[in-house]
Parts: structure tokens; C-alpha cells; sequence
């Protein structure tokens, strides 16, 4: 779907229409996510752990990942700096955690809270311009965080970084270990999940779905369409916020590195190659983005070059990403009923 | 449409999958090698390639071949976390690398948990400063080399005024902020004090600004590449003070990328293959055969990285991790029972090494050792 | 005048310490401007080359390329693994490598990566430029070297001096090549039958089809002279800021600023834009906190996006694909 996303407004649409689709497999989707969240519970007993630190990260790109889906998938925003949000919900989390010892459930949600109202001032002047132009103003926005982290040594550690940045605790129990903290990590982004799914399922995503569709059209419903989009991009980058603040304890560290611009363009490939505007596709994206190259560890020094060889044949086949590939496939197998396959 | 988990966990399957054992000892190499730190990393795997290739060569270590792996941190803190710990879940005997601090500080926690040996080729002052047993170095801190410098600008150089010119990443801040305090020790003034980026390009206004400072000397603290730009770029605006600095200024790289500019740069150089001590300039030799370029500083770190582990494995005689580290605490090894370590090296109770190091100027496109300097505590 | 430098502290009795801290002569401040402003020309002057690239193909296929970077930094990493492999004279190398240049990534990134994603909007198609952008970076450190090298010049590096400030060959003929490249377009596209063709099909494709232009054929062209564009910035960058796998990162991003300050769908605009950012980034460089240098450019590029959203020389898009 990211045809008309792609283009901001007036976009011609090129694929089968999945909008019909929505509300029956909604349901699917939850069950979808229900079911990986219990599955993801279990999965890395006997995998040890590198492998439950992986699907951990792989989950936390996920939340950052979902966050910029909002934004592009569905409102056709291009930000280019969800990694910066993901840097400053990191950072205010280590901080807090580490200096003044607020609780990680306080400091997460400052870290949304703030990501949020960021999102909002960023957005509203750059949004009154053009859609267009949002993804220049947050481009340099992102550089600019990146040079605070990186020079405001007496705040961020510089290039130094921040370390032994605590884990949560719940109801008492300590979540240090890895399998502990990866269930953890695993119902915070179930809850998202479900969050993000709530939200487009109501009145307000469907506005925003509409706008998506055909933003003339919704204009002349009387969808403020400025509002909406400000809105998705507000929370979408509150998502990062929340996906730091999983980052910087999952991790122990952080310095500047993981939330640099090209960090930013690599978290918009995971949502574009994943399936923008696609529920589950921030999963899928993340998979790729997170998971693959740690899988193709085995080819040694070629495996980054083969997996940019696998996103780029993946979207030259199927430029909706994963998700477009199964869909497009799920159709083919039940015999092009477009039944919008595991959406 | 569940396929996409059936598809995780066929990955999972994948990445859990343990390395089959055999008569070998595994090592595990964690370093950068894409990203910011790809060329250092490159080279810090050369070495411990040379080295591995080496031992294997003469019948291994304690009659076990080296099974050697590298793991790409992607200069990224996150992703060498998963390295190290995927190195220590596979069973690594001990875990080399990586360079960079960053990711060095994101992963030393986990070695520390596991009592494993990690063997960093990181100069940051403060990693050591951390009370871990388990991190050791493979070239002096930058808390060892700056004092040496101050010195050799007020004795040797005799600058009354100093423009410090260093590069944005740990490395470079961690030299500026381990100098800037021994100049103002040494009652030098600092007349400028230039941030570059790292993989910058383009140094000439840095020169320019550098010129107008009007220091009586320049004190230089670049990665290798852009100490070679900053050279030529203040060639250019001339710029006709003594260049001084590290072991970064003074390599052949350098050399050979800068030209005539690189003439007249002079300072401290703690790991160097033009350094004059034969195993130094044999091992300089032997990488260029292999690779066919000549190893910067941190290829010596990885090479003397294997050699320090091969010393204590045969020192304990026994494949034991956490014995490995404690018999590598405090040691000295010298050249005459492991010639691989090519210089007596004593390693300090908190991972910081102690070592000779040498005073070098550039001499007609050469490095030239003025002085050999002796051991802080010998 | 360097709030990121508390430390810095004039010498007494250097009275050029600090051209504005001190009673520096006349000269002296205005010689050290000069020689900020054309390091800052001479900078942007590349930024330029390697933005006429955005624009070219953003007005004929609505494309961002993000390995524009990596265009520039590729070719002169072909000549050297040329002369490495076959151990080919420089003249010989320069024509291989920059032939296969040319036919892979003008025609070959054309026909396998544009065409079949072209219909489905930029967004797929800038995020599988990014995917490109890393197989060709990790291609030329794994294939040639993680090292810099040295790159051949082309032009003598002696220095000139300018009004006191010191000016290399290398940056003039950079200069002068970015202007006359520039020029040559501008004659192309306005002057000849062809570059008319071009620039019709890049208005509007589908009028240019009804008027009987080889649209496709026009397409590739760009696309062509894109590639070719990136060899020119390519040999001439390379003798001074070296051939590595990694120049491209910065060189793309600068370029990709100076086309949207300039406008994207202005072949000049980048000439304007590339000077802008060079000559801005040069300065801040000089008399700003170094460490905040990056930072200036940027707000630019804010306040011109916020000012005039279509760039300085960009001309409002009316257009829908």
C-alpha cells in the first residue's frame, strides 16, 4: 500500500484494494499477535542468551518500527528521525533510571511523553508547509539530536556513552536476567501492539485510513486532515520513545551510534520492506532488519552484502514488501480470492 | 497467516544451533567491520588472523588448532552486545576485540559475567577505570601515552602555545580530553582547540583555522585517513609548524597517503613496524605479504592479542577461561619466551598495559626513532 | 566567537592569534575570510557535481537515488581495483572502470531497479536505492579495501595564492569543472534537440509520449548522464579526499541538503544549493563551536524549508505523477 502513502496526496492506486479487508481479518491480526505473544514467551528456552537478546532487540526495533508504520504506512508521512525519537526516549530513560533513580515505568512513560510533545512541535510548522516537507525538517532534526548526544558530554556521556543502565523490576521481582527481561519486553510490545491496533481500528484510524485511501476525499468529508496527520506522526514518534526506553536496559549502553541519521533511514527500510501500512508488517520488517543479518552470520564478511541483496531483489519483486509478497501469495494459494491473507 | 513466525522461529532455530565440537579451541573475534570503525577493525582481524595462522602453523595451542571466528559489530553498541554474547553462548575460550570504545563499554559487562577474557584493542582512558577483571588491552591507555607527549612538546618541541586539532569520536575525545589537562601542567596554552568529524573529507578550513591560531605547535589526534587529509590540507594553506602526535600521525598509512606532506610530523608512537626492534619490522613484513598493505597500530593489537592468549594458555597449560584471565592479570610476558608478543609487555592488575614506546619523526617519506622510551614502572 | 572552546586563549604575542579577539589588522580578518569562503566554494563545488545527480533524476523519474554518495565514491574504487587486478596502465584503468561504471550503474541500475519499481511510487524504490547504497559500499571494502588509497591526479597540485589565502589546482579545476558541467547542461537541455526531448519528457511524460518522444529512451539518458556526472565528481574528489569505501556517506548526505536548499527539480538549483552548504559549512567551520559545525547547515535547511519550501532556485511543483 505504499503507492498512495508514497506520494502524500493523489497517489494512483496499483495493487488489488485491501481496504474492504480491514475490519474482517482485524481480528485475525489480534489473534496473530495473541498467539506470537505466547509462542515469543516460550521461544528462547534452550536458545541461550544470544538468542533470547536477539528476539528481544528484534522485538524493540519492532515498537520503533510500528511507530514509523503509523506515520508512513498509514499517513503518509516520511519522518527521518525515528531513530533520534528512539535516541531521546533512551536517553531520558537511562538518565532517569541511572542518576535520579526514578522507576523505568516512570521514566518510560516521560520518554512517550516526551517523544510525543516533540513530535507535535516538530510537526506542526514543518506539517503547515507540506507533507512533503517533513521528511527534510525531521532529517536535519535528526542530526541535530545526534550532535547533542554526541557533544554534551556532561549530560549524555558523549561519545563515551552511559552505562549499567538498570533493568526493571515487577511487583517486586527483578527482571535482570535475559529470559526474565525478554517476557518482559515481550508483553510491553504485545500491549503496544494491541494499542496501535485499537487505534486504527477506531473512528479516529479509520478517518486516518480514509485519508490514506484518498486525502481529497477526506478533506471534503471534513476530516481535518492537518490535525490527523500531525496526530500519527506525534504518536508514531512516541512509539520510538517507548521503544528507547526498552533499548537502553535491554542493551545496558548506549552512546550516539544506534540513533544516528543513517539509523533512521535504516528503520524506514524495515517498514517499507516489512509492508508499510501493513499491521503486522513492522514484525516482519524488523525480522528482516534485526534477525536476517545476525542469521546470515554464516557467510562470514559477504552477509550485509547479502542481505541488502535480499531487501532489494525483495522489493524489486514486490515493492509492498513482505507482507505484499504474502498477501499476494496467500491469494494465489486460495485462488486470488482477495482474502487480504493473515492481515 | 502465521508463516511469518513459523519463519522466526526457523531463524531462531538457526542462530541456536550449536557449533559442532571438535579437537580445536574456538576463538571468537568481535570487531568492527562495517561501519565507523571498519578500517581499524579490518586490520585489528588481519592481525589475529596472522597470528592464528601462525600458531595453527606449528601445531596449534597446546596441540589444539585455533578455530578462529569473526563477528561484525557494525560499530553499533547494541549489535556487539548480541556478538559477545552469541561468542561467549558458542563457547568462545576467550573474546578478542572490539576496537571501539563504545562498543567495547556496551559489551565488557557480559565477558566480566561470563569470567571470560576480553581482549579490546580500545585506547580510552576510562575502560580501565571500571574495576573489570576481565578486560584487557592490547596497546598503552591514553592515560599513558599523554603525559609522554606533553613532555616531549615542552622538552623536546619546546611549544609555549599548542593547537590541538582531533577528531569526534572516542578515540580522538578521549586523547583530547587525556592531553588538554598535561599541557596545562606543563604550562603549555592551548591556542585552538579544532572538533573534526570523524571520516571528514574535507580539512581545509580546519587548516585555515588552524594556521590562524598561530601556535608554535600542532597537536594532531586523528584516525589515520584524516590525519593524511589534514596533512596535505595544511600543506596547502601552509601551515609550517611542527606537526606532532600519536602513533596515528606517524604510520606508514599516513605516510604513504599524505606524501611530502607527512614530512616533519613527529611525536609519540607506541605500537609501530618501523619501530627499531627486529620482531616489530618482521612482523611488518609478514603482514604486507599476506595482505599486501602495510598493518597499521591496529594490526599489531590484534596480533599481540593472540599471543598474549596463547602465553597464558601454555603458562596454565590447560583450556581454563576464567584461568586464562587470572594468569594474564599482572603478568609479564617477554619476548624470549613468547617472541610472538614482540616486546616485553606488562599487564596491570585493572587490564592497562606497560610497555617501551618510541620517539619518531618523519624523515624523507620514513618513520625515524629518535628515542626509545623506557617503561612507566620498569 | 567558539563557545565549545573554553580553553582556547590567545598568545600575547602572536598578533594574528585570533583574527577577532585581538586588534588584528584589516587584512588580516578579511584575508582569513577569504580563505574560508573559497575552501568553502571549492567544497561546494563537489557537493554540486554530486547533486546535479538528485536532481537529473528526481525531474525525469521522481526518484531520490540514496547511493548517490556511493555513484561518486565508486568509480575511482573501479580505476584502482583495475589497475590492481589487471595491472592495467592508468589510462586503460580509467576506461574500464569507468565504462563499467557507466553500464552498470547508468543503464544496469536503470533497467533492474528503476523500471520495475518505478510504478509503485519513490518510497520502495529510495529505500531499495539504500539497499544498494550498502551493497555497493561493503562490495568496495570487501572487493578492493577497508583502506583509503591514494587516486591519481589529473591536475598538478601546486597552490595558488588569493588575496593571501592559499587556493590549490585541484580545488579551481574542481570549480571550474562544476561550473562548465553545469553550463553544459543548461546548453543541452535548452539548446539541443535532445537535451528539448529531455527536458519535455521530464515535464510531463505522458505529453512527451502523445508528441512522439522516446520517453524510455530519454529516461535511460538521464540516467546515463547521471552515472557519468559521477565519475566526473569521482576522478576529480578522489586525488584529495582519497578513494575509500566510506566517501560516499558524507559526500551523499551534503549533496542531498545542497539539492533541497537549491530545489530539487532545478539543474542550477544544486550549483546554488552545493555553493550554499559549502561556503556555509566552510564558515561555520571557522567561526563556529567545531563541534556544532554539522549543526549549521542544517538550521539553514530548516529555515529555507520553512521560508521557501521548494528550494531557492526550485520552482513550484504542480505536477502529479
Amino acid at each position: 500500500m505504499t503507492a498512495p502513502a508514497t506520494k502524500g496526496s493523489a497517489g494512483l492506486r496499483t495493487t488489488p484494494a485491501r481496504a474492504p479487508t480491514l475490519g474482517g481479518f482485524a481480528d485475525g491480526t489480534l489473534i496473530t499477535l495473541a498467539l506470537g505473544a505466547v509462542i515469543l514467551w516460550f521461544a528462547p528456552s534452550g536458545m541461550g542468551r544470544y538468542g533470547t537478546y536477539v528476539l528481544s532487540l528484534w522485538l524493540v526495533m519492532a515498537i520503533a518500527v510500528m511507530g514509523l508504520n503509523l506515520t508512513l504506512g498509514y499517513a503518509g508521512l516520511k519522518s527521518l528521525a525515528q531513530a533520534a525519537f528512539m535516541g531521546i526516549g533512551a536517553y531520558i530513560t537511562a538518565l532517569l533510571t541511572t542518576k535520579t533513580g526514578i522507576s523505568w515505568y516512570a521514566a518510560f512513560a516521560i520518554s512517550g511523553i516526551a517523544t510525543f510533545a516533540v513530535g507535535l512541535l516538530l510537526g506542526f510548522p514543518a506539517l503547515r508547509v507540506k507533507a512533503h516537507y517533513l521528511a527534510f525538517v525531521t532529517l536535519a532534526f535528526s542530526t541535530l539530536v545526534w550532535l547533542v548526544m554526541r557533544n554534551e558530554q556532561w549530560l549524555t556521556g558523549g561519545v563515551f556513552g552511559l552505562s549499567n543502565i538498570p533493568r526493571p523490576s515487577l511487583f517486586g521481582f527483578k527482571l535482570d536476567g535475559a529470559l526474565a527481561f525478554h517476557r518482559f519486553v515481550v508483553v510491553v510490545t504485545f500491549l503496544l501492539a494491541v494499542l496501535l491496533w485499537w487505534m486504527i481500528r477506531s473512528p479516529w484510524g479509520r478517518a486516518f485510513t480514509a485519508l490514506r485511501e484518498n486525502p481529497i476525499r477526506a478533506a471534503s468529508l471534513g476530516i481535518d486532515t492537518r490535525m490527523y496527520t500531525l496526530l500519527a506522526f506525534a504518536i508514531g514518534s512516541a512509539y520510538a520513545g517507548f521503544a528507547g526506553a526498552l533499548y537502553a536496559p535491554l542493551v545496558e549502553f548506549i552512546d550516539p551510534s544506534p540513533f544516528s541519521l543513517s539509523q533512521s533511514f535504516f528503520l524506514l527500510l524495515m517498514v517499507v520492506a516489512g509492508g508499510a501500512g501493513y499491521l503486522l508488517g513492522p514484525f516482519i520488517g524488523a525480522l528482516l532488519g534485526v534477525v536476517l543479518p545476525e542469521w546470515l552470520r554464516f557467510a562470514g564478511s559477504l552477509y550485509l552484502i547479502i542481505f541488502a541483496a535480499i531487501v532489494m531483489l525483495l522489493l524489486i519483486a514486490c515493492p509492498q514488501g513482505m507482507s505484499g509478497l504474502i498477501e499476494r501469495g496467500w491469494a494465489w494459494i486460495t485462488g486470488k480470492n482477495k482474502a487480504g491473507g493473515g492481515r | 497467516m502465521k508463516s511469518h513466525w513459523i519463519i522466526a522461529a526457523a531463524l531462531s532455530a538457526g542462530i541456536a544451533l550449536p557449533a559442532s565440537a571438535q579437537d580445536k579451541v574456538k576463538l571468537i573475534n568481535v570487531v568492527e567491520l562495517s561501519g565507523a570503525g571498519a578500517t581499524a577493525g579490518t586490520n585489528f582481524k588481519n592481525g589475529i588472523d596472522l597470528a592464528v595462522a601462525e600458531i595453527n602453523a606449528k601445531g596449534g595451542l597446546l596441540g589444539k588448532q585455533i578455530e578462529i571466528i569473526h563477528y561484525d559489530t557494525q560499530t553499533n553498541p547494541g549489535n556487539t552486545r548480541a556478538a559477545v554474547q552469541r561468542a561467549i553462548d558458542e563457547g568462545t575460550y576467550a573474546v578478542l576485540g572490539p576496537v571501539f570504545s563504545g562498543p567495547i563499554g556496551a559489551s565488557m559487562q557480559i565477558a566480566q559475567r561470563a569470567e571470560i577474557a576480553q581482549i579490546v584493542g580500545g585506547e580510552a582512558a576510562g575502560l580501565t577505570k571500571q574495576g573489570n577483571q576481565y578486560l584487557f588491552r592490547t596497546s598503552l591507555s591514553q592515560a599513558a601515552a599523554m603525559p609522554k607527549i606533553a613532555k616531549y612538546l615542552k622538552d623536546t618541541v619546546k611549544a609555549g602555545s599548542v593547537a590541538v586539532v582531533w577528531v569526534n569520536n572516542d578515540f580522538g575525545k578521549g586523547g583530547r580530553d587525556a592531553i588538554i589537562p598535561e599541557l596545562e601542567k606543563a604550562g603549555i596554552k592551548v591556542a585552538a582547540d579544532v572538533s573534526t568529524e570523524q571520516g571528514q573529507a574535507d580539512f581545509s578550513a580546519d587548516a585555515i583555522k588552524i594556521k590562524n591560531a598561530n601556535a608554535d605547535a600542532v597537536f594532531v589526534y586523528l584516525n589515520e585517513e584524516e590525519s593524511a587529509r589534514f596533512l596535505r590540507a595544511a600543506k596547502q594553506q601552509g601551515v609550517n609548524k611542527p606537526m606532532v602526535g600519536e602513533t596515528t600521525l606517524l604510520g606508514a598509512k599516513v605516510i604513504e597517503l599524505a606524501g611530502e606532506a607527512a614530512n616533519g610530523a613527529k611525536g609519540h608512537v607506541g605500537l609501530s613496524i618501523d619501530a627499531p626492534i627486529p620482531a616489530f619490522q618482521e612482523f611488518g613484513k609478514k603482514f604486507q605479504a599476506k595482505y599486501n598493505y602495510a598493518s597499521d597500530h591496529n594490526g599489531m593489537k590484534g596480533y599481540m592479542g593472540v599471543y598474549m592468549i596463547k602465553w597464558a594458555t601454555e603458562k596454565q597449560k590447560k583450556f581454563d577461561k576464567k584461568g586464562l584471565a587470572d594468569t594474564l592479570r599482572g603478568a609479564t610476558i617477554k619476548p624470549s619466551e613468547e617472541p610472538g608478543i614482540l616486546m616485553e609487555t606488562t599487564i596491570e592488575k585493572n587490564g592497562d598495559l606497560d610497555r617501551e614506546s618510541f620517539l619518531a619523526e618523519v624523515k624523507d617519506g620514513k618513520q625515524v626513532i629518535t628515542a626509545t622510551l623506557p617503561k612507566i614502572n620498569p | 566567537m567558539d563557545p565549545g572552546a573554553p580553553l582556547r586563549c590567545g598568545r600575547d604575542d602572536a598578533s594574528r592569534s585570533n583574527a577577532t579577539l585581538n586588534e588584528p589588522s584589516e587584512n588580516t580578518a578579511m584575508a582569513e575570510f577569504i580563505a574560508y569562503l573559497i575552501a568553502g566554494v571549492a567544497t561546494g563545488a563537489i557537493y554540486a557535481l554530486a547533486a546535479i545527480g538528485f536532481t537529473l533524476v528526481w525531474q525525469t523519474s521522481q526518484t531520490i537515488n540514496f547511493a548517490q554518495g556511493e555513484f561518486v565514491m565508486l568509480p575511482a574504487v573501479l580505476v584502482l581495483l583495475a589497475i590492481k587486478l589487471f595491472g592495467a596502465p592508468i589510462w586503460l584503468a580509467a576506461i574500464i572502470g569507468i565504462a563499467a561504471f557507466i553500464l552498470i550503474f547508468g543503464v544496469g541500475f536503470k533497467i533492474a531497479v528503476v523500471d520495475p519499481m518505478i510504478r509503485h511510487g519513490v518510497l520502495p524504490l529510495a529505500i531499495a536505492t539504500m539497499a544498494l547504497s550498502i551493497i555497493m559500499k561493503e562490495g568496495a571494502k570487501d572487493g578492493f579495501s577497508a583502506e583509503a588509497q591514494n587516486f591519481p591526479s589529473f591536475v598538478p597540485t601546486d597552490t595558488l595564492s588569493i588575496f593571501g589565502a592559499a587556493i590549490s589546482l585541484q580545488h579551481l579545476a574542481i570549480i571550474a569543472v562544476a561550473f562548465a558541467v553545469i553550463g553544459a547542461l543548461q546548453w543541452f537541455v535548452g539548446g539541443t534537440r535532445l537535451g528539448r526531448q529531455m527536458q519535455a519528457t521530464a515535464q510531463n511524460p505522458t505529453v512527451a509520449r502523445i508528441l512522439g518522444i522516446p520517453v524510455e529512451r530519454m529516461v535511460l539518458l538521464t540516467f546515463v548522464i547521471n552515472a557519468a556526472l559521477a565519475v566526473v565528481a569521482s576522478v576529480l574528489i578522489s586525488p584529495i579526499y582519497l578513494a575509500k569505501f566510506s566517501n560516499g556517506e558524507v559526500i551523499g548526505l551534503f549533496a542531498f541538503i545542497a539539492a533541497i536548499v537549491g530545489g530539487f527539480n532545478q539543474v542550477r538549483g544544486a550549483l546554488v544549493g552545493g555553493l550554499i552548504v559549502g561556503i556555509v559549512d566552510s564558515l561555520a567551520a571557522g567561526y563556529f563551536s567545531s563541534q556544532y559545525k554539522l549543526a549549521v547547515p542544517l538550521v539553514l535547511l530548516i529555515i529555507i524549508i520553512l521560508l521557501k519550501p521548494e528550494g531557492l532556485m526550485g520552482r513550484r511543483e504542480e505536477r502529479r505523477v
